[in-house]
């Protein structure tokens, strides 16, 4: 069953063409990789799946929603990585994930544990969790960001550049993280310059360029 | 086929003909051939009235009228837009609420300057008409800022209609607290009854109503095929932009 | 509906977190707003008469533009780290938020007025004839320009221009609020001769009216 599938999607970004027509299909449990040069459209595309852009042109379905008409439904169900943090800077480590949590309308009875279950597999179970996120360091943040992200245990993660900023250590937890939801049933795509990081993990490999697919690799390592 | 670009068509050439005919005819009844008002005293026997500045009020009440009517448009326009969502009734609150603004400042300097000779001051704080057409005025000028403020023209549909919605649903409101405030006008209640109204005036008032309302249509439908056709030009090169990028892929 | 409250709660409460940790409205609004009083002071000349019957002018002029300044920094809390698509992706109802950045911005309005009419009382010697004709004017006008200041601090939130255009947007509209205050803290602080609570009920009114405007028109901006 196809979680993604886009035919001849037209995005703009304040009035330029960001995506000029994309088709892609993505199945459930995939790890996609999409790469391409700045400008390709990479962040856009993500952007498009999480159901942040009305579509100027073609047809999408995410998750079985549509595109055009049913973006809240799908806001709900995607994960969104971003280069911005999404953070509050006033607000320490733990109270922006405590945060991030409830306004996702987490199970109360559930709140706690999963929270200490993000803090401690971002590393962040310690005095760090007590700091503002404006003193924080970029891996620091980064690390927050991914903690607010898996604790929504998305059905579809869009990451946008998920190991920029972090420390070998760190990767290698992404990558844990993305091989254990895929297990759990989330379906996967990251842009990413890191080719050969994400090359061991991914099913399939999309170049994005100019704002459409321009190839697509299925030999991935899986 | 060398078809020069315009926003004019055969109908709106005699529309607008006519309103410049019109306008003419206007101009020469209201400032020319009408008496100006002057009215004696039935005891002192001493003159009083409007003078000559009654003249302007040929031009400021159809004026009024028009305003009034352009904001209305916009606001049903708007509505239509967040109901239909296509770009027609976007360009028609568009232009409809461009040309009330425009016959709002006008309202306001005729009114300004019949108000010196009348009232014996270009501007009446406390008037409830004055006031709340001043109102009007700022919430239109912001409501033409907001749209100037988007890059993408498209984008600016959604929130100019939210915002030409509420400005017009505003008025009613203002009006009251306008009135409230202080509760005094110098307007007459009517001014049409205050005059010595003869066929020849009433005549020229109706004709400034009409020639208004002809120049408003014109003015309003201009204003919407530059509309119509800003957002055409925006498709256009919409797609010029993707087959460019397209076509740099295929060189690449 | 249960979980709208909460929701509603949690921003407000996250709102008012990030003031009481900034500090924004304490170091830099309230300065500003004396700043305001001052002036005022300094321009008409220290007449002591024109000052307490203008009071109730001065401090809501004061009120509103300090409430441009707290709408936008509301909204630049959203804006900073693009937290809002956060709050967009989270499915949290559109109402939920704009009824916790309302209720944030108008709880930190309150304050303001307070720190504000006791500078009236002080600076300008206004006396309170009538205080819960004060306060319940104070609360009320409060929650109708945080509610129209909401939305039109997300209108106008991303085009890069919201500090020039939130004041012509957002002004005119509230100009009735302005007068109906004004008036019934005439009343209150005994330099008109007039029923105040009358112009309560004005403004109490328009707070209805525009809270549920801004609701709705929240709803359709929340489509897009």
């Amino acid at each position: 069953m196809s979680v993604v599938k886009l035919d001849g999607l037209v995005a703009l970004l304040e009035g330029f063409p960001a995506l000029t027509g994309v088709d892609l299909s993505v199945d459930a449990g995939e790890i996609v990789f999409v790469k391409g040069p700045n400008g390709a459209g990479k962040t856009t595309l993500l952007h498009l799946c999480a159901g942040l852009i009305q579509p100027k042109d073609g047809t999408g379905l995410i998750l079985g929603h549509d595109l055009s008409s049913e973006r809240t439904a799908i806001r709900k169900r995607v994960g969104l990585l971003s280069h911005s943090s999404g953070l509050y800077r006033d607000l320490t480590v733990l109270e922006n994930i405590t945060f991030w949590t409830q306004i996702a309308g987490v199970e109360q009875s559930e709140i706690d544990s999963r929270i200490s279950w993000a803090l401690e597999r971002m590393e962040l179970d310690n005095k760090l969790q007590n700091q503002k996120v404006r003193s924080l360091s970029v891996g620091q943040k980064r690390r927050t960001s991914l903690a607010v992200f898996i604790v929504r245990r998305p059905d579809l993660w869009l990451m946008d550049e998920p190991h920029a900023g972090l420390d070998q250590e760190g990767r290698q937890v992404v990558d844990d993280l993305i091989e254990e939801s895929v297990g759990a049933g989330a379906t996967v795509i990251v842009a990413s310059h890191d080719l050969e990081r994400v090359l061991n993990l991914s099913t399939r490999v999309v170049t994005l360029s100019g704002g459409a697919v321009v190839g697509v690799d299925h030999g991935g390592n899986k | 086929m060398t078809s020069s670009i315009t926003t004019a068509s055969k109908g709106s050439k005699i529309l607008g003909m006519t309103s410049i005919v019109g306008f003419a005819v206007l101009v020469l009844l209201a400032f020319f051939v009408t008496d100006p008002d002057i009215r004696f005293h039935p005891e002192t026997g001493e003159e009083f009235g409007q003078f000559d500045a009654v003249r302007l009020l040929y031009l400021h009440v159809p004026l009024i009228i028009v305003t009034y009517l352009a904001f209305v448009i916009c606001a049903i326009a708007s509505a239509g837009y967040l109901v239909k969502l296509t770009f027609w009734w976007d360009s028609m609150a568009h232009a409809a609420g461009e040309v009330g603004t425009l016959t709002c400042a006008l309202v306001l300097i005729t009114g300004s300057i019949w108000g010196r000779p009348v009232w014996n001051t270009w501007w009446e704080w406390g008037d409830v008409r004055v006031m709340s057409t001043l109102i009007l005025f700022l919430l239109f000028l912001g409501y033409l800022a907001l749209r100037g403020a988007f890059v993408n023209p498209q984008r600016a549909a959604r929130p100019a209609a939210i915002v030409a919605l509420i400005a017009v649903l505003d008025i009613p409101l203002i009006n009251r607290s306008v009135e409230w405030w202080e509760n005094r006008t110098l307007h007459q209640k009517s001014t049409l009854s205050e005059l010595k109204i003869e066929d020849l005036t009433l005549f020229t008032l109706m004709l400034g109503i009409l020639v208004s309302l002809l120049v408003m249509s014109w003015l309003i439908l201009h204003r919407f095929r530059v509309a119509w056709l800003e957002h055409v030009e925006f498709e256009q090169g919409i797609k010029t932009a993707i087959e460019e990028r397209r076509q740099m892929d295929n060189e690449d | 509906m249960k979980r709208l409250f909460a929701d509603i709660g949690l921003i407000t409460g996250k709102d008012l977190k990030i003031e009481l940790r900034s500090r924004v409205l304490i170091n830099q609004v309230a300065p500003f707003a004396l700043m305001i009083l001052v002036l005022f002071g300094i321009a008409l000349d220290a007449d002591q008469q024109s000052l307490r019957n203008f009071a109730s002018g001065l401090f809501w002029i004061s009120v509103l533009l300090c409430a441009l300044m707290a709408i936008s920094r509301s909204m630049t809390i959203e804006r900073d780290d693009e937290a809002l698509v956060g709050l967009n992706l989270s499915g949290v109802d559109p109402i939920a938020i704009f009824l916790g950045k309302t209720c944030a911005i108008a709880i930190q309005l309150l304050v303001l007025e307070i720190f504000l009419g006791v500078g009236i009382i002080l600076l300008y010697r206004s006396e309170v004839e009538d205080l819960w004709l004060l306060v319940s004017t104070g609360l009320f006008a409060c929650i109708a320009i945080s509610a129209l200041g909401t939305i039109f601090g997300f209108l106008a939130s991303g085009l890069g221009v919201r500090e020039t255009l939130l004041p012509i947007l957002l002004l005119p509209l509230l100009l009735p609020v302005l007068i109906g205050a004004t008036r019934a803290f005439d009343d209150a602080l005994g330099v008109a001769a007039i029923n105040g609570w009358n112009w309560f009920a004005f403004v109490a009114g328009l707070t209805v009216i525009l809270t549920a405007v801004g609701a709705g028109a929240n709803h359709l901006m929340a489509e897009n």
